[in-house]
């Protein structure tokens, strides 16, 4: 159950960046997370609305952009069916993740300090 | 303006991040890397399923060294110091860090490791994480190789069930290959499986067992030891550029 320390990190680092914009409230979150991550997006929800509770995301929706794992070959590019072995067919060389293995903090809408 | 939800509020605004959640995971790991090159003790991080049997590779491991390479060792354990004390018994000098419910070990606590009980004598360091085939591939600690045990009780098809922990290996030891006579377990469908999830699959067969196998795990430790250490990051004169939460002894 890493998604509870994950939710943790994420937690903290939304405080500091709320800190930092003089914000008090925030209101959505948007993560990122690829398919070969390994964090179970149910499990990630139901740690978020737990821990959310009397920290700056109190109230904050999480918005999870999920991403599809991509192989390709580093010298000709040529993108791997999923599922096919993870050499290039034509170069013969090992095949190289360009995405799924995202757990990124993209966004964080926040309310504006009064002025 | 909010921009998603379309609720129209002026006062909220969007904040730019864009990244790694576990970014200081990440730093930290950084920051143990540059220990074990500054030593140049090459660094395992040993993962695998409760049971797959990374403990008895590191003992048979220590019994075909037999003292031509120097171990060291820390097993994430949830509760006990079992696995400390076989490996010490065994020659492979030992701690354990307990996790309690923590299902991995994290930077933090290998460096804490890396603190009280120095591998600065050792060629090689295995971090023995907690049994478990998702959560330790996820976390950073610093090693230069990951291996994953992977038993042939445990049936062909665990590397497609779990790709994440398999696309991170660096080497996949198919252990306890004793059994396999016992068993309907198909060799090749494993590699097959593996080639599916693993860029440039490599598995060795071993048996703590019989010591089938030992030795060529043996040479590839060896291929990957670091060549000499460059004594800049020795732990003795270290300045940590980040906050501690515990003293340097
Ligand atoms: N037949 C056979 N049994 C083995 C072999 N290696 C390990 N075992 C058995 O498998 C069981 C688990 O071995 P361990 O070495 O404790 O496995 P582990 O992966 O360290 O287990 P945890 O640390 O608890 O996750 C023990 O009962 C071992 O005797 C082997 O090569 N052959
Ligand atoms: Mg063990
Ligand atoms: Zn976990
Ligand atoms: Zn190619
Ligand atoms: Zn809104
Ligand atoms: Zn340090």
């Amino acid at each position: 159950m890493h998604e509870y320390s994950i939710v943790g990190s994420l937690i903290d680092r939304v405080q500091q960046e709320a800190v930092l914009h003089g914000s008090t409230r925030v209101h959505r979150l948007h993560v990122k997370i690829g398919e070969l991550a390994g964090v179970e997006l149910d499990l990630l929800k139901t740690a978020f609305d737990t821990f959310r509770e009397r920290t700056i995301c109190e109230g904050a929706e999480l918005a999870i952009d999920s991403v599809a794992a991509v192989w390709a070959c580093p010298s000709c590019d040529r993108v791997i069916a999923r599922g096919a072995v993870l050499r290039c067919d034509t170069c013969g060389r090992p095949a190289r993740m360009i995405h799924g293995d995202e757990i990124i903090l993209e966004r964080i809408e926040m309310e504006a300090p009064d002025v | 303006m909010c921009e998603t939800c379309g609720c129209g509020d002026p006062e909220i605004v969007p904040v730019e991040v864009q990244e790694r959640i576990l970014s200081d995971n990440d730093a930290q790991a950084a920051h143990n890397r540059r220990h074990f090159e500054g030593l140049a003790v090459l660094a395992i991080n040993l993962m695998g399923s409760p049971g797959a049997g990374k403990t008895a590779v590191l003992e048979a491991t220590a019994r075909a060294a037999g003292g031509r390479l120097r171990l060291g060792a820390v097993s994430g354990d949830l509760a006990t110091d079992r696995d400390a004390d076989r490996l010490n018994a065994a020659g492979i000098r030992s701690t354990t860090i307990t996790t309690g419910s923590a299902c991995h070990l994290d930077a933090r606590l290998v460096h804490h490791t890396l603190h009280h009980a120095p591998c600065s004598d050792c060629d090689v360091f295995f971090i023995e994480n907690v049994g478990n085939l998702v959560c330790p591939a996820i976390y950073d600690l610093g090693q230069a190789a990951n291996v994953v045990a992977l038993s042939v009780t445990e049936g062909e098809d665990k590397p497609l069930k779990y790709p994440v922990m398999f696309q991170k290996a660096d080497l996949v030891l198919l252990t306890k290959v004793d059994l396999i006579p016992h068993l309907d377990f198909d060799v090749h469908a494993v590699e097959d499986a593996l080639s599916r999830v693993m860029p440039d699959a490599k598995l060795l067969k071993v048996s703590a067992k019989t010591g089938e196998g030992i030795d060529a795990w043996l040479e590839w430790l060896e291929a990957q030891r670091p060549a000499q250490r460059s004594g800049s990051t020795s732990l003795e004169h270290h300045a940590h550029s980040h906050e501690h939460s515990h003293e340097h002894h």
